[in-house]
């Protein structure tokens, strides 16, 4: 295949990925697609084959075994240099020259990707990243989060068509944070396709429009609304101010409601089917009951939940 | 395969901005230089007029030769190894740079200050010998074909030993270990100029044409030999 990008297909392509060292298997049979402007979240637990995941797709290191596809070209020793002109990877670690200021070390960058206007483009990408006064500051001298910003510019020089981001925002102060936050969401709606692998799950729910949750093997892939609905029941709450003489004959029958337990003396959890049905239901159940009702309320999952659900279930895999 | 050079460029550029920044560097460039420009300094100063005969028979100009045999391979040991101990070697190897032109770009830093360094230690040398040696001395130091020797070996020298420490550096995890590895590998390209320097190796031209051929082969291949083990997936995850 030629190594001309095919504009119709998805960013990414994944099938049947694997990459082994020896016998340590980093990431095994991975498959996913990501499409052009989407932020994908790339999730799980320390040695669950990230970092070794993008490195692949970057051309770095040769997969063991499967296929992919990066901008629709095919990942092939032969076509790391087609593929590198078109993504961009900040790592974890910064990486920058800290003897050199940040325009030297931006300067280096645009020469490296040959750019036809290296010092707009440079502006450009410190401007993007709040960083234009300090072009003439030696990277040595920057904080930590400074100096993620440069690297930040840097991955931004050759207007990536998809931008690996090795937990960007790590060791990154709130403000630093939002900030890498809203770049990531203005890239993505300008049509940047972001790969961001990321621990902090608070920041994956809140960017990503898709994630999958790594542990090896992949071990779910979707939207983080979607994984919620995958794995937990919904439930409706309910606390009363004493406890209920009897629980079964107030909660049964009720519609959308498949069942309850007690969670504390006067905490009642019901799984529901639907949650507008079943509360006003409860409700009138509970008043004509006699109960004094404190509070109804549906349980809320968050990815962390999901997350940990996953990995937790792993590790008592693994521990039997 | 067609090298850019415009990335080679970069690289080039960049190195020669961290060299004036790097006092490592700086002290290894200057620290050779003086051993091997003091010691036949001393010597030629203290040799009285009666000695020039003796000289006749030595090429003593050819004993500097060890700094192109040796500065740039100490400098050329930090250009991987150093590069990955600082964690800067990711972030160029996912740009399109081809490794070949990496390797060239390193190679091109570390040879240009090598060679303007010794050629600046020669002239420095012939200006002290001319101005304060004894005239019989001066004249028997001297000799065109030893400095047309020395202007043509120091680059093919240089290029040599620069190959030598980056095929070293590709291959160390230390920038220590790198260094002394690359300059023990450079020492026998010095002993040879040694040798010729004090006639023990006779230097005639058809053993300057040898040794030249060998040394732009060395040179040819050398570089085509580090990029075969320059291993990117090894100097990224090991």
């Amino acid at each position: 295949m030629s190594p001309a990008g095919d504009s119709a297909a998805p960013a990414l392509s994944v099938e049947q990925l694997s990459k082994r060292f020896g016998d340590r298997v980093a990431f095994d049979d991975i498959s996913f697609e990501v499409g052009h402007g989407e932020v994908f979240g790339f999730l799980g637990p320390n040695g669950a084959g990230k970092t070794t995941m993008v490195r692949t797709l970057g051309t770095l290191l040769s997969p063991s075994a499967g296929t992919a596809f990066i901008s629709g070209i095919p990942l092939t020793p032969d076509n790391g240099v087609e593929i590198r002109r078109r993504i961009a990877i900040m790592p974890e670690s910064p990486g920058l020259y800290l003897r050199l200021s940040v325009a030297e070390n931006l300067q280096c960058f645009a020469g490296l990707y040959e750019l036809p206007d290296p010092d707009d483009r440079i502006d450009r990408a410190l401007r993007a990243v709040s960083l234009a006064d300090r072009a003439h500051h030696a990277c040595g001298t920057l904080s930590k989060g400074l100096r993620q910003r440069v690297a930040l510019a840097r991955s931004l020089l050759g207007n990536p068509e998809v931008l690996f981001l090795d937990e960007p925002t790590a060791g990154l102060d709130p403000v630093a944070t939002r900030d890498v936050h809203q770049l990531i969401a203005t890239l993505s709606r300008g049509g940047v396709t972001i790969f961001l692998t990321t621990h902090r799950l608070e920041e994956a729910e809140r960017l990503c429009d898709r994630v999958a949750i790594l542990n090896t093997t992949l071990r779910t892939i979707g939207r983080p609304a979607e994984l919620r609905e995958q794995l937990f029941t919904r439930t409706l709450t309910v606390s009363v101010l004493a406890p209920l003489p009897d629980p079964g004959a107030v909660f049964a029958g009720l519609p959308a409601v498949d069942g309850w337990r007690q969670d504390g003396p006067t905490t009642y959890v019901l799984s529901v089917s639907e949650q507008v049905v079943a509360a006003p239901a409860v409700t009138r159940a509970l008043v004509a009951a006699g109960a004094e009702v404190l509070s109804i309320s549906q349980r809320h999952h968050s990815l962390e939940d999901v997350y940990l659900e996953l990995i937790d279930h792993d590790q008592e895999a693994g521990q039997g | 395969m067609r090298v850019h050079s415009r990335r080679v460029r970069a690289i080039l550029r960049k190195e020669l901005r961290e060299y004036r920044h790097n006092g490592f560097i700086i002290w290894t460039m200057a620290i050779f230089p003086l051993i091997f420009l003091v010691q036949p300094l001393v010597v030629v100063f203290a040799l009285p007029a009666s000695a020039a005969g003796e000289l006749s028979h030595e090429h003593l100009l050819l004993y500097m030769l060890g700094i192109p045999a040796l500065v740039p391979a100490a400098v050329a040991a930090y250009a991987v190894v150093g590069e990955r101990q600082q964690g800067t070697l990711e972030p160029v190897l996912t740009t399109p740079i081809r490794r070949e032109e990496f390797l060239l770009g390193k190679a091109l830093a570390a040879l240009l200050p090598s060679v303007a360094v010794a050629y600046a230690v020669y002239a420095v040398f012939l200006a002290c010998v001319a101005l304060f040696a004894r005239p019989a001395v001066v004249g028997a130091l001297l000799r065109g074909p030893d400095l047309v020797a020395q202007l043509l070996f120091t680059p093919l020298l240089a290029g040599w030993s620069i190959w030598v420490g980056i095929a070293i550096s590709a291959r160390a995890s230390d920038f220590r270990v790198a260094q002394q590895l690359s300059i023990l590998a450079s020492l026998p390209t010095a002993v040879v100029a040694a040798l010729v320097a004090f006639d023990v190796l006779h230097p005639t031209l058809g053993l300057a044409l040898g040794l030249a051929g060998a040394l732009l082969l060395g040179n040819g291949l050398g570089w085509q030999l580090t990029a075969a083990i320059f291993d990117r997936e090894r100097l990224i995850s090991g």
